[in-house]
């Protein structure tokens, strides 16, 4: 019987497990939980904020889920090393893993600047993890005054989900505009201006020199007076259990289409890798939570023997702020149709006959339609494009195409 | 497993699919009472050109995107029919992001829905397929498109 070993206890890892038992129902299977909580939907810690979950609903999987699936679970220990060579896992309390497959899916950590004064800081939060969230929750008071370092999705989430709760909110970014790594300028300033009208602050193209206490002084001369400092600058793929043993590893592990590592018999999924970005013809670090579930399967069901391969991964995200959305795929390379209204736009991006990425704000109807055409590699030439670029629409399809998708099971 | 098929064909384009569908899905017993004058939010809707037109719904796919991307864990597969917890899901659109078929939308209250066949309603089978003037609507079993 197969030993398989997990180490993480997020989405990749429930994926990884979902995917084993696909193949195998019997082999024993380990996991390495550093947080001490079930797998929970870690995306919803600022709807947890916001008052819209709570940690009950908030559950990945419905309670039993390990048992149901036999898996054991080692609560509040970290992997330090894997031998390779013995093929064995060790954690912080010296409890060694024995594994015949083993899945790293460690996801990533917040990247915390070098700040002049961080230490005299009296309240200073990541925004990760659930726990984070229970302590922010904690924290903030009607009267609190928040300054957020980071306007990108996890800071500007962050912000939404205190909204409300406090007395002032300021978000500032090295960056000139908000959820930089998936807007452009002026599809920022939408979203900026939405934001900024439910009384938000940005100080952008601007960052902290030093923090005295409960203030932080800017580059641009400006003093931020705060209670509660939220830092959320970026994330970093947790590769070194890999790196140490000398696995390949650029921003996240490398791996293959079928997740494998360059270490034979360990895999890597989620957050702590690299994924095959369809839309790019190169792999990156595709650090959500879809990707996670699909990379954990993928790695889980070779684990156990079976033979897939995920290829199909690429940037998407769908995120909104107090009712408007911005939803994102693919890469924004090549010729660009836009349509812009009153209080939204829509940019589809076209290269060699392929739709390659899109940006849509406010027009969240069918936009699957698009991503499934970037996933797929449809060519443009088969579809009616003037009537797709003004609608997301099956009518733009071929009969042929139509036929193959509603005509039978898919 | 029996699953919902249009015929284009047939299809008049008369929406009539949509109208049942929100009256089964409304929990009440009056049909004027659950939809005159009030907009619906069915879960299976009418697209089409002036030449063609057809009534799209969840393929309830073998392999959902859906289900795989939730990041509320709100949508399972159970017995092949795909569910949405409305308890659990957040609203957050990347249902609708990944939908191939353009077949999930939010009801009023923002919450994501599409069709769940009406096995949990009291009208026990697909109200869509039942209430089509053209017999267009099929609920059947078929294989994979060649």
């Amino acid at each position: 019987m197969k030993n398989y070993v997990i180490i993480g206890n997020g989405v990749a890892s429930a994926g990884c497990i979902e995917g084993i038992r696909s193949v195998d129902p019997d082999g024993p299977i380990t996991v390495v939980s550093e947080e001490d909580h079930d797998v929970y939907c870690r995306p919803l810690i600022s709807y947890y904020l916001e008052g819209k979950t709570d940690q009950q609903r908030m559950r990945y999987r419905s309670p039993g889920f390990y048992e149901r699936m036999g898996a054991k679970v080692y609560f509040g220990r970290k992997a330090v090393r894997i031998d390779s060579e013995a093929k064995t896992v060790e954690l912080d309390d010296g409890t060694v893993l024995p594994y015949d497959a083993l899945c790293v899916a460690a996801g990533s950590c917040p990247f915390v600047p070098p700040f002049e004064g961080l230490d005299t800081v009296p309240e200073s939060y990541s925004f990760m993890t659930l726990d984070d969230a229970l302590a922010l929750d904690k924290a903030v008071k009607p009267d609190s005054k928040v300054l957020i370092v980071g306007a990108g999705l996890i800071g500007m989430k962050c912000a939404e989900g205190l909204c409300g709760r406090v007395a002032g909110l300021t978000v500032c970014d090295l960056a000139d505009r908000v959820l930089s790594s998936i807007l452009d300028s002026e599809c920022a300033g939408i979203m900026q201006r939405h934001l900024e009208a439910h009384g938000i602050r940005f100080l952008l193209s601007d960052s902290v020199v030093r923090f005295d206490g409960t203030c932080a002084v800017m580059k641009s001369g400006e003093v931020v007076h705060f209670d509660i400092l939220v830092l959320a600058v970026g994330v970093r793929a947790n590769t070194s259990l890999i790196k140490d043993i000398g696995g390949e590893v650029n921003r996240g592990i490398v791996v293959s289409g079928r997740m494998e590592t360059s270490v034979p018999g360990i895999y890597a999924a989620g957050d702590c890798a690299e994924g095959y970005d369809v839309s790019l013809g190169q792999n990156r670090v595709l650090a959500i939570l879809p990707n996670a579930y699909m990379q954990g399967r993928t790695a889980g069901i070779n684990m156990a023997g079976g033979d897939e391969a995920f290829d199909k991964g690429m940037p998407m995200n769908s995120i909104g702020f107090f009712g408007l959305h911005a939803m994102t795929a693919g890469t924004y390379e090549g010729e660009m149709y836009e349509e812009k209204g009153e209080n939204s736009l829509k940019r589809l991006f076209t290269k060699d006959d392929l739709l390659k990425g899109f940006i849509l704000i406010g027009l969240e109807e069918r936009a699957g339609i698009y991503t499934s055409l970037i996933r797929e590699k449809t060519p443009i030439s088969s579809l009616n494009f003037e009537v797709l670029k003004k609608a997301a629409t099956t009518t733009a399809f071929s009969p042929e195409l139509r036929r193959k998708k509603f005509g039978g099971v898919v | 497993m029996k699953r919902v098929y249009v015929n284009e064909e047939w299809c008049l384009g008369c929406h009539l699919c949509e109208y049942n569908c929100a009256f089964a899905n409304s929990g009440l017993t009056d049909m004027a009472y659950a939809l005159k004058g009030k907009p619906i939010y069915p879960r299976i809707h009418v697209e089409g050109d002036e030449k063609i037109s057809y009534a799209v719904s969840c393929r309830h796919c073998t392999d959902p995107m859906c289900v795989k991307s939730c990041i509320a864990g709100a949508i399972t597969m159970n017995d092949g029919v795909m569910q949405i917890d409305k308890d659990k899901c957040v609203g957050c659109f990347t249902c609708v992001l990944v939908c191939p078929y353009g077949a999930l939308a939010p009801n009023a209250d923002g919450v994501m829905q599409k069709c769940e066949l009406c096995l949990q309603n009291a009208c026990g089978e697909p109200a869509c397929v039942k209430g089509c003037p053209n017999k267009a609507i099929v609920y059947e079993e078929r294989g994979a498109v060649e």
